[in-house]
């Protein structure tokens, strides 16, 4: 957990009295500022919580990246202040009328009101060889998604997943969905990485992968 | 638009004008392709665009998508909430909002009113009484403004309640005719949409409303439940206890085919109706013949 694993544009920095990650843009959600930078709390983000964790997730800064799940824009928004060009896909009208005031003042990225469960709907937009794929949809399927978005992600590109277990099955063990889900990614994904994310998000499991 | 076979010709900005004819952002075509386009794979948009003239640059390029893709986008969520269907649900999660807020706040105006005047009622009704009082002093008149705001949330909730009534057989006439427009608009509302609920299966729909005894159910805890909000109605609820669940699936199935008739043609059909009125009549009769689950009648969804 050192400064070194953060991309550029993502840094610890003293915010309220605390040290937390923050990365540099327009405020989106009311979270807390200072000097320009907006303190980014790993406990409403997956990918923060990755981070926090010290997960490789091989990102070094301006990358483009493809953000399936986007909801209201809180992780998107982050991600865009640091990365270059950013797709973020969400389904949902109520949240997306979020991301769209969050997206607005971001010149990289694009919003997009699509299902992440039919890539066919937005590869018209969506550039081909993206270097990152982030993926935090709680559908059924999470695997299914992160496979049949594959095609989107260059050769050695990163994907980036949280898995809810609870979004798969409600009553079964999140170590048998875990378990499950993974085998699933393995048709497209050679697995690098996974950590459970419990520190800040319950019955979660963190996965880096890449392109096999 | 050039209908060459070229490689841009998939993407998003196939119909656009060239770069610099001060067409970006107002490109109506542009935006509606981003809404419904569709393509097999990805490509290199961003060096496709460069190269049919589209943008001048990359950077030229990814300031007009992102004006495209943010007015788009702005557009879609505009239309898809002011669907009919959702502002049925609005509607039935504000009504119930309000009932519950009002209730909750007259139990407070009620306590206080008993510690300042004499024979204070409980409920809307107490308050109704108390907020006609004439205050005297400052504790007085904030008390009776209280009970006042508990008056008015009440009457926003009837007339919610109105509303629901006339927008909901206008936006699914077979599931309001059948279920009543209150009913027909909290499963739109537990379902997510009229879309939604018409692609559900009946017996999804029968427990719709019941997903903690479904869930309790599922991890072992607990029988199934046999049905969820459907129980409101007069069919289940008026159903003598060892035929309801018999009765929920009857009017689960017919309901499920309401929502997909209303959903997929729009039109009243009175054949569903019919089908269900004597599908009850069998069920009750039961009763009267005094044997419960007998074989006088064929068990089934439809």
């Amino acid at each position: 957990m050192t400064d070194a694993e953060l991309p550029a544009g993502v840094e610890r920095r003293e915010i309220d009295g605390e040290t937390r990650l923050a990365t540099r843009g327009p405020p989106v959600y009311g979270e807390p500022t200072a000097d320009g930078w907006r303190a980014w709390d790993p406990g409403r983000s997956k990918l923060g919580g990755m981070f926090e964790l010290g997960f490789e997730t091989g990102l070094s800064g301006g990358e483009t990246v493809l953000y399936l799940g986007a909801a209201s824009g809180t992780t998107v928004s982050h991600v865009a202040d640091f990365a270059g060009p950013t797709y973020a896909v969400e389904f949902a009208p109520r949240p997306a009328r979020d991301l769209v005031e969050a997206a607005d003042p971001r010149d990289r990225l694009f919003p997009l009101l699509k299902d992440a469960r039919t890539p066919e709907r937005y590869a018209h937009v969506v550039e081909s060889d993206v270097d990152a794929i982030v993926q935090d949809v709680a559908t059924r399927g999470q695997a299914a998604v992160a496979v049949r978005n594959a095609r989107f992600l260059a050769d050695d590109g990163r994907l980036l997943l949280a898995i809810k277990a609870r979004s798969e099955d409600v009553t079964a063990a999140p170590e048998t969905v875990f378990e499950g889900a993974l085998d699933r990614l393995r048709e497209a994904y050679e697995i690098l990485e996974t950590g459970r994310l419990d520190r800040f998000h319950e019955d979660h499991l963190g996965v880096v992968a890449t392109p096999r | 638009m050039s209908d060459t076979d070229d490689d841009a010709a998939e993407g998003w900005f196939a119909s656009g004008s060239p770069a610099g004819t001060e067409a970006a952002g107002g490109d109506g075509a542009l935006r509606a392709r981003i809404a419904a386009g569709e393509a097999d794979e990805p490509r290199d948009w961003p060096g496709l665009a460069v190269d049919s003239g589209f943008a001048e640059s990359r950077d030229d390029y990814y300031d007009r998508l992102h004006e495209a893709s943010v007015t788009a986008t702005r557009e879609a969520v505009r239309e898809r909430e002011r669907a009919d269907d959702k502002q049925l649900v609005h509607a039935v999660r504000a009504m119930d909002d309000c009932e519950r807020t009002a209730n909750e706040l007259a139990e407070r105006a009620a306590e206080w009113a008993g510690s300042l005047f004499d024979g204070a009622e409980p409920g809307i009704e107490g308050a109704r009484a108390v907020a006609e009082r004439d205050p005297d002093g400052e504790l007085e008149r904030r008390a009776v403004s209280l009970a006042a705001r508990v008056v008015d949330l009440a009457a926003e909730r009837d007339a919610l309640a109105e509303t629901i009534e006339r927008t909901a057989p206008a936006v699914a006439p077979n599931l309001a005719e059948m279920a009543g427009p209150e009913l027909a608009a909290r499963l739109i509302a537990l379902a997510g949409g009229l879309e939604t609920l018409a692609k559900k299966p009946s017996g999804t729909v029968q427990v719709l409303g019941a997903e903690d005894a479904l869930f309790a159910h599922l991890s072992g805890r607990a029988p199934s439940p046999k049905h969820g909000i459907i129980y409101t109605h007069e069919y289940v609820r008026n159903t003598r206890p060892e035929d309801r669940g018999s009765a929920a699936r009857a009017l689960a199935g017919k309901l499920t085919l309401a929502a997909r008739v209303d959903h997929y043609s729009g039109e009243r059909r009175e054949t569903l109706h019919e089908e269900l009125r004597e599908r009850m009549a069998t069920i009750r009769a039961r009763a009267e013949s005094g044997n419960a689950g007998a074989a006088d009648d064929t068990e089934g969804d439809a």
